[in-house]
């Protein structure tokens, strides 16, 4: 039995910590290092995006646009602003929740498949806004990203990032767990299961949701920001469908409403395509038949199935 | 004037293809309340197939129905081998299993056939007629007049026959429809087959004007599920309204504004609409029981 401290939550904080360790221990080569960064950078969009389609049951098929205002913060304050690295981040931080703030509240008011079709408009103007002002952002191939340079520290190697983007997910993957347990957490699950339910027991229903998209909108752009920050270069594919969809995938993949889940998701489907490239031409055939078989025989996402199966056994 | 005409004409030409799209998602969504993304691979299935098989020689009219009978295979093979067995899954669950269809549907494609753009020859020359003031490609007339049958056919399958009814009783109450003898796995069936065959006319329709390859799909489906919210879900009139005023608009703004910011209109017009009318235009406004 564990111990009465070991919560489920601080479980989850120190088993991610001392997985940092471990694969940092058994890791062979920066390539290695690389992928893993790709991961933690992945899932703590996915742990954002899992707060609001897991916890609050609102699905959003545009959040890789908040990714691609993180990216392109880093890659144009300081070209067009003259603002160093991390004043960027932090300006397209602001900015990316003043947007989820501004669109947030009507765009929340709508239910199912309405909701999907206005956030993933949403997403396609922000990629359509990249992709088109050549001048500033550099168009369809994309633009350059100064290296970070702290205090006279040049940051660099995959190793370092593993280290940086690794513990923002801990600290990332930590928010979300108080979160889930504040009162505002609960007032989110009480929305999931009946929004009329929620409102009559006094829950500002509107505002809750608003609260939790402006933070999945967050996590984005962070995560979009380490992304360019550590490759260097960011492309307008940052903020495209087909990676929204791969956000969707990664949460529902993982288990929508845990966190963990969220983090599996994100390996899953980060590590696929680099195994896939083996099978060179089939590599988007392949893609797409192992979301459609997860999809099928795993319905309720790896952690809370392999959880389940786990359970039976016990019993 | 002939300028706005000239706008109006290309507007419904795309807008064609867009409710025809529209369409499709609303027959499938009105069967299985599924949101089938992989729509826009039935259009490119039906582009691709009729141009690689005019390329072999085979006459335009007997490739155009070798494409039109792929799509439909293609539909009937998603719904059995994908949607069937997911039965009662989420309606996210769903709709990924849809879009992992269309990057498996793009996959294949991908590598039976290339990645270059094709061009199909116009079916009846290429000489503009002068409406107006204004032209029109007489390719531009098949698309039209192409779309307007479908449509027509349609309705009659659906108000006429005895199949079409169950076809509306599934739609109306499953679980009822079933009470009164209704197989309606295969009404779902007959719902992705339709679908196929209405994506793939749009696409061996279109190919004359706009090219194709096999990327085409995925804007399109987007597109057409735009248009399909823009007259809102599951009414098939406001599949076809919306389609022909997503593509007007489209044109307009390309021609009166800015055509860099051509794709985007109809987003921000979807955008729009739902702030303002959150059931689109010609949508049911839910009741919910509690």
């Amino acid at each position: 039995m564990a111990p009465e401290w070991l919560t489920p939550r601080r479980a989850t904080v120190a088993g991610l910590a001392l997985l940092l360790v471990a694969l940092w221990l058994v890791f062979p080569s920066g390539f290695y290092f690389r992928i893993a960064t790709l991961v933690w950078i992945s899932a703590l969009a996915a742990v954002g995006l899992n707060l609001l389609m897991g916890l609050a049951g609102q699905v959003s098929l545009g959040h890789a646009g908040f990714l691609g205002i993180g990216a392109y913060a880093v890659a144009l304050g300081p070209r067009h602003l003259g603002l160093h690295l991390l004043p960027s981040l932090g300006l397209g931080l602001v900015l990316a929740g003043l947007l989820a703030l501004a669109v947030g509240r009507p765009i929340l008011r709508l239910r199912g498949h309405y909701l999907a079709v206005a956030t993933l408009g949403l997403g396609i103007l922000v990629w359509l806004v990249l992709v088109s002002e050549v001048a500033i952002t550099g168009g369809p191939d994309g633009i350059q990203v100064q290296r970070l340079v702290l205090f006279g520290w040049r940051v660099a190697g995959a190793e370092t990032w593993y280290w940086i983007t690794g513990l923002m997910l801990v600290l990332g993957v930590l928010v979300a767990l108080n979160l889930e347990e504040s009162p505002t957490g609960r007032a989110l699950r009480a929305l999931h299961d009946s929004e009329v339910a929620a409102a009559v027991a006094g829950i500002d229903v509107a505002r809750a949701k608003l609260a939790v998209f402006v933070i999945a909108a967050v996590y984005a752009t962070l995560a979009g920001g380490l992304l360019a920050l550590f490759n260097r270069f960011v492309t307008p594919q940052t903020a495209d469908f087909l990676h929204s969809i791969e956000l969707v995938t990664m949460v529902v993949i993982g288990g929508m409403g845990s966190c963990l889940g969220a983090v599996v998701g994100a390996a899953v489907l980060t590590i696929l395509p680099q195994a896939l490239t083996v099978f060179h031409d089939y590599e988007h055939a392949v893609l797409g038949l192992t979301i459609i078989l997860f999809m099928i025989f795993l319905r309720q996402g790896i952690v809370p199935g392999l959880a389940a199966l786990l359970a039976r056994r016990a019993a | 004037m002939d300028q706005l005409l000239q706008f109006v004409f290309s507007g419904l030409t795309v807008g064609a293809v867009y409710a025809l799209v529209a369409l499709g998602f609303t027959l499938i969504y009105n069967a299985s309340d599924v949101i089938n993304f992989a729509q826009g691979e039935f259009v490119m299935l039906g582009g691709m197939v009729t141009v690689f098989a005019v390329a072999a020689g085979v006459p335009l009219p007997l490739a155009a129905l070798l494409a039109i009978a792929v799509a439909v295979v293609t539909g009937l093979a998603l719904h059995r081998l994908a949607i069937e067995p997911a039965r009662g899954a989420s309606a996210v669950t769903l709709i990924i299993i849809t879009i992992g269809a269309s990057i498996l549907i793009r996959g294949l494609a991908q590598l039976v056939f290339d990645r270059q753009f094709h061009a199909l020859p116009a079916f009846s020359g290429e000489e503009p007629i002068r409406v107006l003031g204004a032209s029109i490609l007489p390719q531009s007339l098949w698309v039209l007049v192409g779309a307007a049958a479908i449509v027509l056919a349609l309705w009659l399958f659906m108000e006429r026959t005895l199949l079409g009814k169950a076809v509306r009783a599934t739609a109306a109450n499953r679980l009822a429809a079933r009470l009164v003898g209704i197989d309606t796995t295969l009404v779902l069936a007959l719902a992705f087959g339709i679908s196929g065959a209405i994506g793939a006319i749009a696409g061996i329709l279109i190919t004359p004007i706009t090219l194709t390859s096999f990327a085409v799909g995925t804007l399109l489906a987007l597109k057409g599920f735009a248009a399909a919210m823009l007259g809102g879900m599951g009414n098939p009139v406001g599949a076809v309204v919306g389609g022909l005023a997503l593509g007007l608009l489209e044109s307009l703004a390309a021609g009166f504004i800015s055509s860099t910011y051509k794709d985007a209109v109809a987003f921000l017009v979807i955008l729009g609409v739902l702030f303002v009318l959150p059931q689109g235009l010609f949508g049911r406004r839910a009741v919910e029981r509690v």
